[in-house]
């Protein structure tokens, strides 16, 4: 792997099924009594968390603790040149605290990339504005394997194996998402084939550029998938014409029980969370059996786990 | 206290070998084997001599923003990098907005005297696209403002645009547009294409550039005004500018030195030294922007030198400052893209780089032909020196946020007079 995760580009196939497997051994830990392993301890990990999000700075939080290592949490709020320090200064000041690893969110797009240059440690993005989210793509295509491919230690998925043939439909405001530009370049890398449903305002320019399909017409989508992945849309979006109401979405590209009865009999629902339940998820499906919302919670830590583990564990603890 | 320089073998805009003696601040003469005792001589075998470059498009920062630039450093940069006269444009702090602030800066100039400086003043209050300057004001007062700007921002309101545009014509005055639609624009990062949409960056239409030149060359049009284009950067602005000048209406363009070079995935590393307004565009816009500029649409360089410190480029993407310097790589990057090429030649250059930005800045001095008689402002350049890497901590400039630090650019400005007195030689300025 390289030394820093910050785009899902940064992964070969190898590297991604190397971070699977890994994910699928380290998932045995979490049936045990005590949940920690040792090959961490000594090395700090920083969480740098320009946005709020509890819910993935908890899950690297309790990723990195479980592998034994120091966790810091240093949030920030808003950006560099507005308030306060530089994100240039917040970097050398950990990185001379001693700063192994740095996870950082950003609302600006590339913040990791600036980040990545002024330090030595290793850098992982967990999301920088509307650009990529590499480790929940990870845990997307970990949780993918786990449902759809049969055999495997632990219901993990055959060790080894990609997505080949995959079929993914990620629907909603790919615009915007840095979890959707993060799985088009990880799942075809995998071999899924991926499929962006969304209104045209909705969808990036250039996005036929993409190693994915497009489509404007998700009932036309919904019998072909294997993988249904509905994206988060803000109210926001709303009061600067990217589409009318929510009402009119909701009708056009909400899934709802009608929509998920066309799916095949196999298929799941994903959902990045946190849920608008009732725009662009009906509270049915995002709590039928076919919904893998909490197991992509869970999956979150397996699969940060195995990032930290590959990223720093490697050499010094052979033993 | 002119000085008296016989610059010996030079080739006139890339002509036949010459002497050129200046003296009195004028061109005394010029032919060969020329004689001029006690003159001080520059020997100038193989360097091609031009007529000093003037700059339609300089951000000297000053007043307010001396961190950056000043009036001194800037117009050094200037003189360094071949030009005699620059524009300084109006988005200081305070904005160039009333005679006051622009007589100010003009004196700087001249009190630094490394090139003339050509204050230009803004269209609006403050930059804030309300209501007019008092742009007759401007153009009494000692600087004899002749171009106005918004530069920075747009004069979108269609009708503000209009009445500038008609108002100037009452003392020969040029409307120097910003072309961006603000509503297609707001928060854009780089050129909406491929590379912003895998790099998440909201994205800057092509559009949002050439439907605000559309109109002002329909509102120059229908008022009988002269309008200019600052950096065009697109090709389909190439196109309409084109279009508007076979209607024979008085539309002119500039375009960068970077616009002319560099494309939109040098930002593929969120690179914040490669970003500016407008952005960087594809090779497309690249490959028409040159054609432009050969067959003439395009009817000058203009540097955008935009100096910013180093803390307001070491940012995020999004937080970062928009600009780049360009005063002293201008000429050597003109080179690489145009006469290397074979686009232009080296009187195409003259015409480019001083002759019309001159006309279009009504400099009347400057862009004169080098015959006798006309003012001794001189560029000499070396086209074979080089390539050499640019590194943009040599510079004059305050500001070290080049887009060119580390490329290889050819050629090299050996010496620049103004009014027959060296600012640079030996590529040093002179004082």
């Amino acid at each position: 792997m390289k030394r820093h995760l910050i785009s899902a580009a940064d992964l070969s196939r190898e590297d991604a099924i190397g971070v699977l497997d890994t994910a699928a051994e380290l998932a045995s830990v979490a049936g045990r009594p005590i949940r920690k392993l040792p090959t961490l301890r000594g090395r700090t990990v920083v969480n740098l968390f320009y946005e709020d999000s509890t819910r993935t700075r908890t899950s690297f939080e309790a990723a990195a603790k479980r592998l034994s290592a120091d966790v810091i949490n240093f949030s920030a709020k808003g950006s560099s040149v507005a308030k306060g320090e530089s994100l240039k200064d917040t970097a050398l000041t950990l990185e001379a605290m001693g700063a192994d690893a740095i996870v950082i969110r950003h609302p600006a797009s590339g913040a990791p990339h600036r980040l990545a240059g002024w330090v030595t440690g290793n850098v992982i993005n967990a999301g920088d504005g509307t650009h990529e989210h590499p480790t929940q793509a990870l845990l997307d295509a970990f949780t993918m394997r786990q449902r759809l491919a049969s055999g495997g230690a632990s219901g993990s998925g055959p060790a080894g194996a990609g997505l080949d043939g995959v079929r993914v439909t990620i629907v909603g405001d790919v615009l915007h998402s840095r979890v959707a530009r993060s799985n088009v370049l990880l799942l075809s890398e995998l071999g899924a084939e991926v499929t962006l449903v969304a209104p045209p305002t909705l969808m990036p320019y250039a996005v036929q550029t993409w190693p994915c399909d497009i489509s404007y017409d998700l009932d036309a989508e919904l019998g072909k998938s294997d993988v249904v992945m509905m994206l988060r849309v803000q109210h926001e979006r709303m009061n600067a014409a990217y589409f009318p109401s929510i009402r009119e979405y909701r009708r056009r590209y909400g899934l709802d029980t009608a929509r998920m009865a066309r799916l095949p009999d196999h298929a799941i629902v994903m959902h990045p969370g946190p849920m608008n339940r009732g725009v662009e998820i009906a509270a049915e499906v995002a709590d039928s059996p076919r919904s893998t919302i909490v197991a992509q919670v869970a999956n979150g830590v397996t699969v940060r786990m195995a990032v930290l583990y590959l990223m720093l564990g490697g050499a010094e603890e052979t033993s | 206290m002119t000085e008296d320089w016989l610059i010996r073998g030079a080739r006139i805009a890339g002509g036949e070998p010459a002497d050129i003696h200046l003296s009195g601040g004028v061109i005394a003469a010029v032919g060969t084997g020329l004689s001029a005792p006690g003159a001080r001589v520059l020997d100038a075998a193989g360097l091609v001599v031009l007529p000093g470059l003037v700059d339609l498009h300089t951000h000297l920062r000053e007043p307010g923003r001396e961190d950056a630039e000043t009036v001194a450093t800037g117009t050094r940069a200037a003189a360094l990098g071949g030009y005699t006269a620059v524009h300084a444009m109006a988005n200081t702090e305070p904005v160039a907005d009333t005679a006051g602030v622009v007589e100010q800066v003009w004196r700087l100039g001249e009190q630094a005297g490394y090139v003339d400086v050509r204050p230009v003043g803004a269209v609006t209050i403050g930059l804030a696209g309300k209501n007019l300057a008092e742009l007759g004001a401007m153009a009494d007062s000692a600087a004899r403002v002749r171009v106005f700007s918004d530069d920075g921002h747009c004069v979108a309101d269609p009708l503000l645009m209009r009445r500038a545009l008609e108002y100037v014509k009452a003392f020969d005055g040029v409307i120097a547009q910003h072309a961006q639609e603000p509503r297609l624009t707001e928060g854009a990062q780089l050129n909406e294409g491929e590379v912003a949409s895998k790099l998440g960056l909201a994205g800057w239409p092509a559009a949002a550039e050439e439907a605000i030149i559309a109109r002002d060359c329909l509102l120059a049009a229908h008022t009988g005004s002269a309008l200019h284009v600052c950096h065009v950067s697109t090709a389909g602005s190439v196109e309409i500018i084109r279009w508007a000048k076979s209607k024979g209406w008085r539309v002119t363009a500039e375009v960068t030195p970077h616009h002319l070079l560099l494309t939109d995935d040098l930002a593929e590393g969120y690179d914040t030294v490669f970003k500016v307004n407008p952005p960087l565009r594809t090779k497309a816009d690249v490959d028409a922007l040159r054609a432009g500029l050969a067959d003439g649409t395009i009817d000058c360089v203009a540097t955008d030198h935009a100096p910013h410190p180093v803390e307001a480029k070491e940012a995020e993407w999004a937080e970062a400052a928009m600009g780049m310097t360009g005063l002293e790589t201008a000429l050597r990057v003109v080179q690489l893209a145009m006469v290397d090429t074979g686009l232009l030649d080296w009187a195409g250059v003259a015409d480019r780089m001083s002759v019309r930005p001159a006309r279009i800045g009504r400099v009347a001095a400057h862009g004169q032909p080098l015959t006798p008689g006309r003012p001794g402002h001189i560029t000499c350049y070396d086209p074979a020196a080089g390539p050499e890497a640019v590194d943009p901590a040599s510079h004059a400039s305050k500001s070290r946020n080049s887009p060119f630090g580390g490329m290889e650019l050819p050629g090299r400005v050996v010496a620049t007079f103004l009014r027959g007195t060296a600012t640079v030689i030996d590529g040093k300025v002179t004082r």
